[in-house]
């Protein structure tokens, strides 16, 4: 993407998801559990051209650098994903989202019975499958919308 | 059983299965052999839901062992009632027993408790997830009466929210063992079940109607079909009533056949069924101090 087609100005240090899948952003920022109370500098792009994807989202996130165990679990809803890292206007990091084994505290399960989702003092954890992900706790496997699954707190 | 939990049949192997059946095999030709084996050990029963069986044969076990027991009681007798966590009751209990028998209506609590204590948890069943004390007694009683390879079964009734089918279901899959699971379109078993026999291996053969399949089996396991499971109560009977196994239906069947079932039953098996060869249920019930003593005896 030239300058001229930028909808979102560049950032100067943070962290940059590009080729997201086009309408997955708003569960991206969920996922990562940045919501904007915290004062982050957030600029969304949704449903942009992209000669990969045709069309993708894109986060910019400034200030604030993402882990790789953050943005792995991304995987889940954006296996296309890539994580740039900027300092100085420069992206310093390039990398793809790899599949986590597990993920904790970011989906929850939707299995009213299960003990994940009850009062007790632990986070929800899924087993991740080829495809989808699995309760750790009651087995409930997630095969579809695993968006609509995320735990917002 | 190099286990410190029992949670799930699913972290059963064909060599831990053999080792507690041989186990209660040996029990149960000398009970007197063991008598006193664990004098001094405290078994904590937690029973959120109702039991008889399960909770007495612990019991009993335990004290057939030369132990004791100590029983948390009604949930409405206990804190639980005031609103106190599951992670918080067992890490008071774990001071006061050496390991703990756990029944919870919630789907994964013994894998959470076990996640809290450092002395051993059995899951005596934690809502429609599983039960795999119960299995290993149903393991032994197919066992004694029809061998456990080259064995085909019909597993039938209540197959989504029967925890003793989905424990009974994966441990089988560890012999040379065909399984038919027999139920209303709507109690079929669960994705997670299903996914986890076809990971082990096994073929999953469904079907809707006992007939299909009665003549082949040298094992049927029957179990209940609640009420609480159907929004109305016709429809429950209607349902109830295609998965009764009365002398009629078992004409057609194998003269060896075994027929078992967890109990308590309701009407899914006609008490004119009890005095057949065929009915193997209230010996499956006994089973269940013999092979709990030896599942404790590999334990503790």
């Amino acid at each position: 993407m030239t300058d001229t087609e930028l909808r979102v100005s560049k950032i100067e240090d943070g962290t940059v998801i590009d080729h997201i899948a086009g309408g997955q952003a708003l569960n991206v920022l969920a996922i990562l559990g940045i919501d904007g109370g915290s004062g982050e500098e957030v600029s969304v792009g949704m449903n942009v051209p992209s000669d990969r994807l045709g069309r993708k989202d894109i986060v910019k996130v400034e200030g604030r650098e993402l882990s790789q165990n953050e943005v792995d679990v991304l995987s889940l809803i954006a296996p296309a994903a890539t994580i740039n890292i900027v300092r100085g206007f420069d992206v310093v990091e390039k990398h793809r989202v790899t599949r986590p084994q597990t993920v904790g505290g970011v989906l929850s399960c939707p299995n009213a019975n299960c003990i994940s989702t009850g009062d007790e003092p632990i986070e929800s954890r899924f087993d991740v499958l080829e495809e989808g992900v699995r309760c750790t706790y009651c087995g409930t496997i997630i095969r579809d919308s695993i968006a609509a699954h995320i735990s917002v707190e | 059983m190099r286990h410190d939990h029992l949670i799930s049949a699913k972290q059963l192997s064909r060599g831990d299965i053999d080792a507690v059946l041989d186990r209660a095999a040996e029990i149960a030709a000398d009970p007197g052999a063991v008598t006193g084996a664990h004098a001094d050990t405290l078994l904590g029963l937690l029973f959120f839901e109702p039991s008889t069986r399960t909770k007495m044969s612990f019991d009993a076990a335990m004290k057939r062992l030369g132990g004791d027991t100590v029983d948390m009681g009604s949930v409405d007798s206990s804190s639980v009632k005031k609103g106190e966590s599951l992670a918080d009751t067992v890490r008071v209990i774990e001071g006061y027993a050496d390991a703990l028998v756990l029944r919870h209506p919630s789907e994964g609590s013994a894998k959470l408790a076990s996640e809290f204590v450092d002395i051993p948890v059995v899951n005596a069943g934690d809502g429609a997830g599983q039960h795999p004390s119960q299995t290993l007694l149903d393991m032994y009683t197919i066992r004694e009466n029809a061998g456990l390879d080259d064995l085909t079964i019909g597993i039938m009734g209540d197959l989504k929210y029967g925890r003793t089918v989905h424990s009974l279901a994966h441990a089988l899959t560890n012999f040379d063992v065909s399984q038919h699971f027999i139920s209303p379109e709507s109690l079929r078993l669960p994705r997670g079940v299903r996914y986890d026999l076809h990971e082990a291996g096994a073929q999953v053969r469904e079907h809707t109607g006992i007939e299909d399949v009665i003549e082949t089996l040298d094992v049927l396991y029957v179990t209940r079909i609640q009420r609480e499971r159907f929004p109305d109560e016709n429809e429950y009977r209607q349902v109830a009533g295609e998965y009764r196994i009365d002398a009629g239906l078992l004409e057609a069947a194998n003269d060896e056949l075994t027929v078992m079932h967890p109990l308590p039953r309701v009407d899914e098996i006609a008490p004119g069924v009890d005095e057949t060869r065929y009915a193997t249920y209230f010996e499956q019930a006994h089973n269940g101090i013999p092979v709990r003593m030896a599942l404790l005896d590999e334990m503790l």
